[in-house]
């Protein structure tokens, strides 16, 4: 049982959570996560750990509703319980060694985009952040970004926040205006993560992709979140959740995130009413 | 004068075409009557050859004659000296390969029912016991066991009766290992196995879910700031095997601890669960081992056509005798002598058949066994929507590549002293599944318990 100490809506589907979970911020690094349960009964799913503080043993968590758990998620406020709460789990985002380095989000994959830029940009490298929303309401961390990062570019789908266009516009003109990065590290959505990865092979720059694959005990036990990754099957759970995006399959990664699309929009449809019956 | 009959005093079981669509118990369990009569078949040999086949070396001709005698508690305090999940094993033991092997009654005829008798004596306990065990005083000592597991469960627990401070640290949220997870309700009922982690908790034993060794707290930290004097690991093998052939990654195919921990764990079975599963039309199962027969016993509760694909004979299915005649009652079909080379889909991603191969059994191999050799031009595909590779499992890396100096298997078991679970490192003893591969419960359960007693004599001498 995890106490909720904060909790804040970032944008109408987006949610920050503050939790009360010191053996797990004593450990966490960027680029790891960790699994919830909300009630009894409930399904485990995987969040990021968007920033920890360790003095205060507290784990922040930033979500977006989605579905029934999230839905559920969101229902709680500060001074409830998460049921579980177990983490960090996967493997930290590598940053040593880092000079310069273009962050790329996407929606709420700017969420999991933000810690690893702080990281990156507190150890003093050059950071690139470009952050990519569908419009102006959805925009979320704008100022942490724009106050860890050498360069913030801000994009939108409609141009009602930033430059009007994708995020992969504004990465090509900046390899175009001859920045060289060490690295790309792209976090959004799997289809825009795919462009990214196509934009950067095409220049040759190395990129890191983190996968979001559906997730069970995040431990290496069930076999659910496995990818392939240079023809390999890994498990984005215990060898990711970040790998080497010019070697994952994104189209298997799309199809497989698609496994229980009609199950879920039924369960959150329920979710809804339950608590639509509960007003 | 003993009764000769020449078989067993059936057990009392739910239908086959009614328990395919539930996921209550199977087995129903003697009457008092029942289990009277079937041990009055065991002749208590002088020479005690059943003993023998136990690894945890039940006194068995001793429990039975109290059993003969409708003393259920005597011949439950007796089991209960030796094993500490009567109530599991009598349920899940091979017993066919064990004790019940080495019984003479098995020579003309069928043998004692061994198992079915030490599930009546812990159910009869369990039903009439009111004595809640008391927690003994503490020693001052504090152990750490990893995974809460057959073998952790019971390590925990021959520690806690000596009075140490004992802590189980479980990554899941639920205690009970492979018991939760993976067999499911229809052959164990969970509230059996809950039973027993309330008991160890009573004595003392503190549960801590949700906390991944390795990961949360690492052994070394267990040791150095938490003040845990020994560490027992007994953390499974976990991990799953695929076959690496193409197609594996596609819509419906699940590894086997995947589909069980959906349906067991996490209830996906029930109407209303929050996790889902697929409710495959045509289900393929591959393997032949207890895994396989429960995947494919569960996707039939689920409504499914179920198919388990086995590349030797039925003669070689590795799975416990009685689990396989279960499955065949239920209306599950095998393919014997078949190995599947890949799995096609359509356009969505989405299993649609397995091309197979037919098989012949050629010369032994080192395991003894009949190597299957494929047929050339044998092919043939079947039409499925779901594949459940129950192919095995291996220990989980995690607590090895974060615990410096403790040595492994190449497959990654970790190496212990077979009498006392020792590894290479001082003070942190391993049994179970992470120390043998794949095993049984009852070979868990010893380990557990042999290691307790050398982590107890360690400690004694520190
Ligand atoms: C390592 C990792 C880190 C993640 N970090 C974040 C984060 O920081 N913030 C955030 O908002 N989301 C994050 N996600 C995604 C998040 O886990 C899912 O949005 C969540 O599980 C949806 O649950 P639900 O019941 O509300 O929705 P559902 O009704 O279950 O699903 C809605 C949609 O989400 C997809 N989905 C369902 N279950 C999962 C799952 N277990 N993992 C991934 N996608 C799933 C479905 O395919 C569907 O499209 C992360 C996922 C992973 C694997
Ligand atoms: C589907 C299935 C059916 C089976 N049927 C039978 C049967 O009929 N008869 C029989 O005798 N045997 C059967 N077995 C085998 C038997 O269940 C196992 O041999 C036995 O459970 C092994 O016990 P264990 O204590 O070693 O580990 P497990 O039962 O595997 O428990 C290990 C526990 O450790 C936890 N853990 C792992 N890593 C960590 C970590 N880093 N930190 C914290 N916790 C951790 C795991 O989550 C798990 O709960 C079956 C197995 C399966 C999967
Ligand atoms: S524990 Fe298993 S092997 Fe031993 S007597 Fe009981 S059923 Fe037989
Ligand atoms: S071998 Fe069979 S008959 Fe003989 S004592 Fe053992 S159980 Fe009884
Ligand atoms: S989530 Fe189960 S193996 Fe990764």
């Amino acid at each position: 049982m995890n106490k909720i100490l904060k909790k804040q809506a970032l944008n109408p589907t987006v949610t920050l959570m503050e939790v009360e979970a010191p053996l797990v911020a004593r450990k966490a690094e960027p680029g790891q996560f960790i699994i919830l349960r909300v009630d009894q009964d409930g399904e485990r799913i995987p969040l990021t750990v968007a920033d920890y503080d360790r003095e205060k043993g507290t784990v922040t968590i930033i979500f977006q509703i989605v579905g029934a758990t999230t839905e559920k998620l969101n229902h709680l406020n500060e001074g409830d319980f998460i049921h579980d709460f177990v983490g960090p789990l996967g493997r930290a985002t590598h940053t040593e060694g880092l000079k310069k380095v273009a962050v790329v989000g996407g929606g709420v994959g700017c969420a999991i985009a933000y810690p690893v830029t702080k990281k990156l940009f507190e150890q003093g490298a050059e950071v690139h952040a470009i952050a990519g929303f569908r419009n102006k309401d959805l925009v979320i961390l704008e100022d942490e970004f724009a106050a860890h990062s050498t360069k913030f570019v801000r994009m939108s789908d409609d141009g009602s926040w930033g430059e009007k266009g994708l995020v992969t516009d504004a990465l090509k003109k900046l390899i175009e205006s001859g920045e060289q990065y060490d690295e790309v590290i792209t976090i959004g959505p799997l289809i825009m993560m795919k462009f990214v990865c196509r934009l950067t092979k095409e220049y040759g720059v190395k990129t890191i992709a983190s996968m979001n694959p559906i997730m069970i005990d995040g431990t290496g036990m069930c076999g659910g979140c496995r990818l392939t990754v240079s023809g390999k099957t890994r498990f984005a759970c215990v060898d990711g959740p970040e790998f080497d995006g010019h070697e994952i399959d994104f189209d298997e990664a799309m199809a497989r995130g698609r496994t229980y699309q009609d199950f879920e929009r039924h369960a959150y449809e329920e979710a809804c009413n339950l608590f639509k019956e509960e007003k | 004068m003993p009764n000769m009959a020449l078989k067993k005093n059936p057990m009392p079981s739910q239908a086959p075409d009614v328990r395919n669509h539930n996921f209550s118990e199977v087995a129903l369990g003697y009457t008092e009557a029942q289990a009277i009569d079937e041990a009055q078949r065991c002749l208590n040999c002088k020479h005690r050859p059943c003993v023998g086949g136990c690894p945890v070396r039940i006194r068995i001709p001793d429990f039975i004659k109290e059993m003969a005698a409708g003393r259920f508690e005597a011949a439950y305090q007796i089991i209960a000296e030796s094993s500490s999940l009567p109530a599991v094993c009598g349920r899940v033991c091979p017993q066919e390969s064990q004790c019940e092997s080495k019984c003479v009654r098995g020579i003309k005829g069928e043998p004692v029912g061994i198992g079915r008798l030490e599930r009546f004596a812990a159910d009869w306990h369990n039903a009439h016991s009111q004595e809640a065990p008391q927690k003994p005083a503490s020693n001052g000592h504090r152990v750490a066991v990893i995974g809460s597991g057959p073998s952790g469960l019971t390590c925990a627990g021959g520690l806690a009766k000596k009075g140490y401070e004992v802590t189980v640290f479980e990554a899941l949220h639920l205690a009970g290992g492979v018991l939760v997870y993976g067999i499911p309700e229809f052959r164990l009922p969970k509230s059996i196995v809950q039973k027993e982690i309330d008991t160890l908790m009573q004595l003392g034993v503190k549960i801590e879910t949700n906390v991944v060794i390795g990961k949360t707290i690492t052994i070394a930290e267990l040791m150095e700031e938490y003040g845990f004097e020994a560490v027992f690991i007994g953390s499974g093998a976990g991990l799953p095997k695929f076959m690496n052939i193409p197609g594996e990654n596609l819509k419906g195919v699940y590894s086997a601890n995947e589909f069980l921990t959906r349906i067991n764990l996490m209830k996906a079975y029930k109407p209303g669960s929050d996790t889902p599963i697929q409710h495959g039309k045509h289900v393929a199962v591959v393997g032949g081992g207890n895994v396989a027969m429960d995947a494919a016993r569960c996707a039939k509760r689920l409504g499914a056509e179920v198919t388990v694909i086995y590349r030797r004979t039925e003669a070689e299915l590795p799975a416990r005798r009685e689990e396989v005649e279960h499955a065949m009652e239920e209306g599950i079909q095998f393919k014997f002598l078949t190995n599947p080379l890949e799995i096609q889909g359509d356009e969505q991603g989405w299993v649609k058949a397995a091309k197979c191969q037919e098989m012949a059994l050629g010369e032994p191999d080192a395991s003894g066994r009949r190597r299957p050799v494929p047929v050339e031009g044998s092919e043939f595909v079947i039409p499925l929507d779901c594949v459940i590779m129950a192919l095995g499992t291996s220990p989980n890396p995690l607590i090895k590549s974060t615990t410096e100096g403790l040595e492994t298997q190449k497959w990654g078991g970790i190496i212990a002293e077979d009498e006392t679970g020792l590894t290479s490192l001082t003070g942190i003893y391993a049994g179970g599944d992470a120390v043998t591969g794949a095993a049984t419960v009852i070979l868990a359960m010893g380990a557990g318990k042999n290691a307790a007693a050398a982590i107890d004599e360690y400690l004694k001498n520190k």
